[in-house]
């Protein structure tokens, strides 16, 4: 069993988290071009190596952020957002 | 014949094998370079050889031939997909796996065993007269099948599943198998007789771009350069066209399988259900596969996980109750290179000589034939064929998506 650390709950078994994705800025809606747009939607960096990514603790509706390395398959932290200043947005 | 038989057991040193050639120096330019000796590599140069008289072909392999997700696959070939594009795509490259043996001089071992698809709710069971109706219309054979009728097909399948009994099924009468490794062998053998070169243990470790043109690849056994460069590999897709400059809507996903110790024959088709995320056939040899577990998230792993090896027992259990004595003899893990519409990317990107036949997912070993008779005739030709049309990377721009999630959730 591979154990995640919840910010809030501490170490939890992996399969009680959902994993979000990478996380990336999104562009101005209104502003945005539908080429950016779709970029937005549906293109992925799909990293080799060290991602940031958000994650959610499904008991208890937790979202928080983890770096992991997805070729170890190692997760190095997880943290609660920051309440303000970037969360690390991949472009 | 007995007596060489022996002889060959017996032996200390078993004789080379020299079908497959040993890997040539690497020259400093090819017409064709095809990055990734997988299947559908193999099944590109083979293609670009025999009908389009294109033989200064280089296919760069890093790891050895076919050791990717074509030796990790479940085999399953089928065409019964929902959309009339898929379905008329899957469908040629169903027919060229029929004749493929013949055509190829090579055994394969295709076994035609039928595919049965169960629903266990009627919102599936929608799904299925949908994608039977869908697949009857395109000329292929598909029905719905009542218990009755799946109790003659499967005598030794589970009906009356614990909270989720069997309701209907889709059945697929011209599904098969085939020996994975064959398929790339066969191919590879041939292209190379047809002056095609193999280089195994070269992995492309970046790209030179001049304007919208990759000029040069480098690799570790030196650079080389091509008119044409095609990237064939699967999970690595974002990782190789990253090289490139190019993103791609991909992300990778270790998916799991595993198989049995061999009992004797008593399973001829494969079953499926999405519902249980499983899917059972038997192999030549007796040995029950089972697959298909995709991870819950992204990865570049192919470590296995007890989680889903539980999973896939219990669902195959509840199929069939009596195989709970049987041990699993092997269980892995292939890199699949999921897109959101669960359709393939074939075709030219954004750069002029730069290819891709990526995103094949869990659904690409059926595809291979097809991708390469395609891919082969739009390379010479430097014009799309309308059979792949849809699937080129601009429909994500277009959002004119070729959506086959359900036909494909159960991960083959
Ligand atoms: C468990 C499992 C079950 C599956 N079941 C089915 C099924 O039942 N039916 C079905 O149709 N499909 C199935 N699939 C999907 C199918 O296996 C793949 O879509 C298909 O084999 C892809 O073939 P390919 O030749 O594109 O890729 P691969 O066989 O993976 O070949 C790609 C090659 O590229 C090489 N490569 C990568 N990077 C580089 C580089 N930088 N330089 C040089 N070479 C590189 C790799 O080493 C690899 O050999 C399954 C997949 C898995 C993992």
């Amino acid at each position: 069993m591979k154990l995640m650390t919840c910010p809030l709950n501490g170490p939890r078994n992996i399969t009680e988290f959902q994993c979000h994705g990478e996380v990336h800025r999104q562009p101005e809606p209104s502003g945005a071009s539908d080429h950016e747009w779709a970029e937005y939607v549906w293109m992925s960096n799909n990293t080799a190596g060290v991602v940031r990514e958000w994650w959610c603790h499904t008991p208890t509706n937790f979202w928080f952020l983890a770096e992991r390395n997805t070729v170890t398959d190692e997760i190095l932290a997880t943290f609660p957002v920051p309440a303000d200043g970037p969360s690390g947005e991949a472009s | 014949m007995v007596f060489a038989l022996l002889k060959y057991g017996f032996s200390r040193r078993y004789p080379e094998r020299d079908e497959i050639p040993r890997t040539p120096d690497l020259q400093s330019h090819y017409d064709v370079v095809i990055i990734g000796g997988g299947g559908h590599g193999a099944s590109l140069a083979y293609h670009l050889a025999k009908h389009h008289g294109i033989t200064n072909v280089a296919i760069l392999e890093k790891g050895y031939l076919g050791g990717g997700n074509t030796a990790r696959n479940t085999t399953v070939i089928r065409s019964n997909y929902t959309d009339q594009r898929s379905i008329r795509f899957y469908a040629k490259a169903l027919r060229l796996y029929e004749s493929l043996a013949n055509e190829l001089d090579y055994n394969m071992m295709y076994s035609r065993r039928g595919q049965l698809t169960l629903s266990h709710s009627d919102g599936v069971s929608r799904s299925l007269r949908l994608r039977a109706d869908a697949g009857v219309f395109c000329g292929e054979a598909n029905e719905i099948v009542d218990r009755q009728q799946i109790r003659s097909l499967v005598p030794s399948l589970n009906l009356d599943i614990k909270g989720m009994p069997i309701l209907c099924g889709l059945w697929h009468p011209s599904a098969a198998i085939a020996r994975h490794d064959a398929v790339v062998w066969g191919y590879a053998i041939r292209a190379c007789e047809r002056g095609v070169e193999l280089h195994q243990r070269t992995e492309v470790l970046g790209m030179e771009l001049s304007g919208n043109r990759v000029t040069r690849l480098r690799t570790n056994r030196g650079d080389v350069s091509a008119g044409t460069v095609v990237q064939c590999v699967a999970g690595y897709s974002s990782v190789v066209a990253k090289m490139a400059g190019l993103k791609l809507p991909i992300r990778s996903y270790p998916l799991q399988a595993m198989v049995t110790h061999p009992v004797k024959p008593f399973l001829d088709p494969m079953v499926s259900s999405t519902a249980l995320h499983c899917y059972v056939s038997q192999s030549a040899r007796g040995e029950l596969v089972i697959g298909g577990g995709s991870d819950p998230y992204e990865l570049y792993n192919t470590r296995s996980t007890l989680e889903l090896k539980e999973s896939l027992a219990a669902s195959a259990l509840e199929m069939f109750p009596f195989i709970g004595e049987l041990k699993i003899l092997r269980q892995w893990a292939g890199i699949t290179d999921m897109t959101p519409d669960y359709s393939p990317i074939m075709g030219q990107g954004p750069l002029s000589n730069y290819w891709l036949d990526a995103g094949w997912g869990t659904w690409g070993f059926k595809a291979t034939p097809a991708s390469g008779f395609f891919l082969a005739k739009a390379i010479s030709e430097n014009r799309i064929p309308d059979e792949i049309r849809p699937f080129q990377l601009s429909r994500f721009h277009s959002f004119d998506l070729v959506n086959e999630m359900g036909a494909t959730a159960a991960s083959h």
